[in-house]
């Protein structure tokens, strides 16, 4: 026990007395924290619509008027021919292109019904996805008050049968997050992978420098026993993670208003069981490599992959079953879950126990796998 | 000349001896490509729904079963009770909950209006939104069964075409964007740390003493980044042409050419990084965690940069990547040519020497 506390004195000193890094590892994360969240928004405002108006007649002049009046959309370009129209799709100009074509009024009134061509840059899947189906939307209500126009006089039984028509309607609520807002979201994922790349992979390299540096043949040579070295190393960093955490949790109330709904208790026992996990990690990658470098790029390979995959930006649901069974192997994974659970639901113990038990599961297989590893090598 | 040679000659050495991390350097772009590619999309399907059906006649029938018909649902339990509902919210089991009232199919025919309740975990509002559109197009078209709208006079009939990427996959998106990130973070996080190495392990002061001209070490650190990039490059189109279906459209010389310049401003800033940087640790987590998420957020492959606020999409027009991407979108999957893209260009070659001058102007020939 004493050796241990002797251990994480030097531990901590060493951690304490590099001022670059310290900063590094307080600063960065809390700055990306606080400006980052704004950049992860869905919300789709502001797409540039090109139209191509061949009509030119009155109707195609209100529906012009009633897309971009909207405030979805902002008017771009107003060309002469559609593919004018499309080559601002093609420079980025436009999101969109719409044409009406040529005697589209004439043969809206004559044939009961007509086309029009709508052209969606898709590569962005959501502003297409969000973008097309805004526009469909408002056509289709535009379609309503043309009718609604020229029907009113001509045909008056259409409008009273339209009462007799039975129809469905759909009253939709959202609960959690009333008004939809997208930093409730992502605040706290954002503050697991800014803890995850800090913590995990910095261990990482703290054992592989005194490896490089030939310090831990020192340590090897005394009789400090190999776990009483593994937790001396690994203590460090649970408390700069839990501290880390902290911070970002108060960021996020401070500047963001997220108060967590579940309780703190759930909150920071799943954050230890994820910090033992994401450091088995870091010690097994460790264990693995012999040059900082090597541990590096070891790291950075895992930190991209949890990053990208873990559900922080895109749902893992929608991804294809054996991608979602290998992401079940992540930590992260499970962590910004239980993390978005109990800081906007109120999800309590029983509610993240699963994922908190696949988190244990995993962290006890990889601390295990390290350590076995370890012993071998040193 | 023959002395820089050399020098290339040594730090190639050093590069290709340590197979490890070349194996991870390589294995790293493959890995990602294949698995987002593949993996990564922003359509939102499958979403686990509940549903509690108070009436159970045929109307609340035939509406569950276009509901169910959807790929965009995963029905997960059919729910006896709405207050069961915010325990299932809670466990995260499902993202929506569809209630049909008592009496839904008899208010239907003898009122002539029926209204089902929609409850959607706000907590993740892109999914919340997307999905409750979904439904509310399942019952529009549920309606219109009803009133057989095809009668409709005046039906003004929208026809879309989807430009570039017909089926919204996410590979069209996200390969330009992985391949900026990549690109960007490796050379960064190499550079900086290969110099800092130097220093950490005092070899650094050898190099300095010898006669030996400082540019001469800063060219031959870049020289194997710049060669394992640029493989990594061409591994990368490989895998998207034969994976992915996604052929270069435009000029390869072009969107080489244009990597080429991505990857001389990323190694710069590397460069930059590691004047400052005292320990490989201070480099790595400079490069790595400094320059991560900014990358992937700023980017603009994962969130529209003019959504952002002012000060985000001012500091977007700082990162190469940004420009970069537009350029990889352009000429790999428009194929656009050079009057498209000279302005991106322009921009990373300006980034480019900047950085590179500054780095050149900093490099310390004294350690102290």
């Amino acid at each position: 026990m004493k050796t241990l506390y002797f251990l994480l004195e030097k531990e901590f000193r060493q951690l304490l007395r590099n001022r670059q890094l310290m900063r590094t590892l307080l600063l960065a994360p809390l700055i990306q924290l606080i400006l980052l969240p704004l950049a992860a928004d869905y919300t789709v405002k502001d797409i540039n619509i090109a139209v191509a108006d061949n009509d030119h007649s009155p109707t195609s002049q209100r529906l012009i008027a009633k897309i971009t009046s909207n405030g979805y959309f902002r008017l771009a370009g107003y060309t002469a021919s559609y593919p004018q129209a499309l080559r601002m799709v093609e420079q980025d100009k436009a999101d969109l292109a719409l044409q009406i074509p040529a005697h589209f009024e004439r043969d809206l009134v004559r044939e009961n019904s007509k086309q029009l061509y709508i052209a969606i840059n898709a590569i962005e899947g959501t502003k297409a996805n969000l973008g097309g189906a805004y526009l469909q939307s408002i056509i289709s209500d535009f379609n309503d008050d043309v009718r609604i126009q020229w029907n009113v006089a001509g045909n008056e039984s259409s409008r009273t049968s339209g009462n007799d028509i039975p129809q469905v309607t759909v009253t939709s609520s959202n609960w959690y997050n009333p008004l939809l807002k997208f930093p409730l979201y992502m605040v706290p994922a954002i503050l697991v992978t800014l803890v995850t790349a800090m913590v995990a992979m910095q261990s990482a390299f703290n054992i592989v420098q005194e490896k490089e540096s030939g310090t831990i043949e020192q340590i090897n040579v005394t009789p400090i026993k190999k776990h009483i070295f593994i937790i001396g190393k690994m203590i460090p960093f649970l408390v700069l993670g839990i501290v880390l955490f902290t911070m970002g949790l108060l960021v996020g109330r401070i500047l963001y208003g997220i108060v967590p709904v579940g309780s703190l208790w759930v909150l920071y026992a799943s954050l230890i069981v994820y910090l033992l996990s994401m450091l088995g990690l870091g010690l097994l990658l460790a264990t693995y490599s012999f040059t900082q470098m090597q541990a590096m790029s070891l790291s950075f390979f895992f930190i991209n992959i949890f990053n990208m995959m873990s559900g922080v930006f895109t749902s893992v649901d929608s991804m294809p079953g054996w991608a979602q069974t290998i992401v079940a192997a992540f930590p992260p994974s499970h962590f910004i879950k239980i993390m978005r659970m109990v800081v906007l639901k109120g999800s309590g113990f029983s509610d993240i126990l699963p994922k908190l038990g696949a988190m244990a599961l995993i962290g006890l297989f990889l601390n295990t796998w390290a350590i076995l590893n370890y012993r071998k090598t040193a | 000349m023959k002395q820089l040679l050399t020098f290339i000659r040594k730090e190639f050495l050093h590069v290709f001896r340590d197979r490890k991390t070349l194996l991870m350097l390589f294995g790293l772009p493959i890995a990602q490509i294949v698995l987002f590619g593949f993996a990564l999309s922003n359509e939102i399907k499958d979403s686990r729904i509940a549903l509690v059906d108070y009436s159970k006649d045929a109307v609340t029938t035939r509406l569950i079963g276009k509901i169910e018909a959807s790929h965009y649902f995963d029905i997960q339990h059919t729910l006896a009770d709405a207050g069961q509902l915010n325990a299932a919210f809670k466990r995260g089991d499902i993202k929506m909950a569809v209630i049909f009232p008592a009496n839904f199919g008899d208010d239907l025919i003898h009122t002539r209006k029926a209204t089902l309740q929609v409850i959607a975990d706000g907590s993740d509002p892109n999914q919340a939104t997307t999905i409750t559109n979904y439904l509310q197009s399942i019952v529009r078209d549920y309606n219109s069964e009803l009133a057989q709208d095809s009668q409709q006079p005046l039906q003004i009939r929208p026809e879309v075409q989807m430009l570039y990427n017909p089926e919204l996959r996410g590979a069209p998106n996200f390969v330009p964007g992985v391949m900026a990130l990549v690109l960007m973070l490796v050379c960064t996080m190499m550079t900086s740390v290969a110099i800092v190495r130097e220093k950490e392990l005092g070899t650094m002061e050898i190099l300095l003493v010898s006669p030996f001209k400082p540019i001469y070490i800063i060219i031959s650190k870049l020289a194997p980044n710049l060669l394992i990039s640029v493989v990594n490059l061409f591994i990368i189109l490989f895998l998207s042409d034969i994976f992915l279906d996604l052929p270069v459209k435009g000029s390869i010389a072009l969107l080489v050419f244009c990597s080429i310049l991505f990857i001389l401003t990323s190694l710069s800033i590397g460069l930059l990084l590691s004047i400052n940087a005292k320990t490989q640790q201070a480099a790595m987590m400079g490069s790595l965690m400094g320059m991560m998420l900014p990358t992937m957020l700023l980017t603009g492959f994962l969130f529209p940069i003019e959504n952002m606020p002012f000060i985000l999409q001012a500091l977007s027009n700082l990162v190469p990547s940004r420009w970069y991407f537009i350029i990889v979108k352009r000429v790999m999957l428009k194929g656009l040519g050079f009057s498209a893209v000279w302005r991106e260009t322009l921009i990373l070659a300006g980034m480019c020497i900047l950085l590179f001058g500054i780095s050149l102007r900093k490099f310390k020939i004294r350690l102290q």
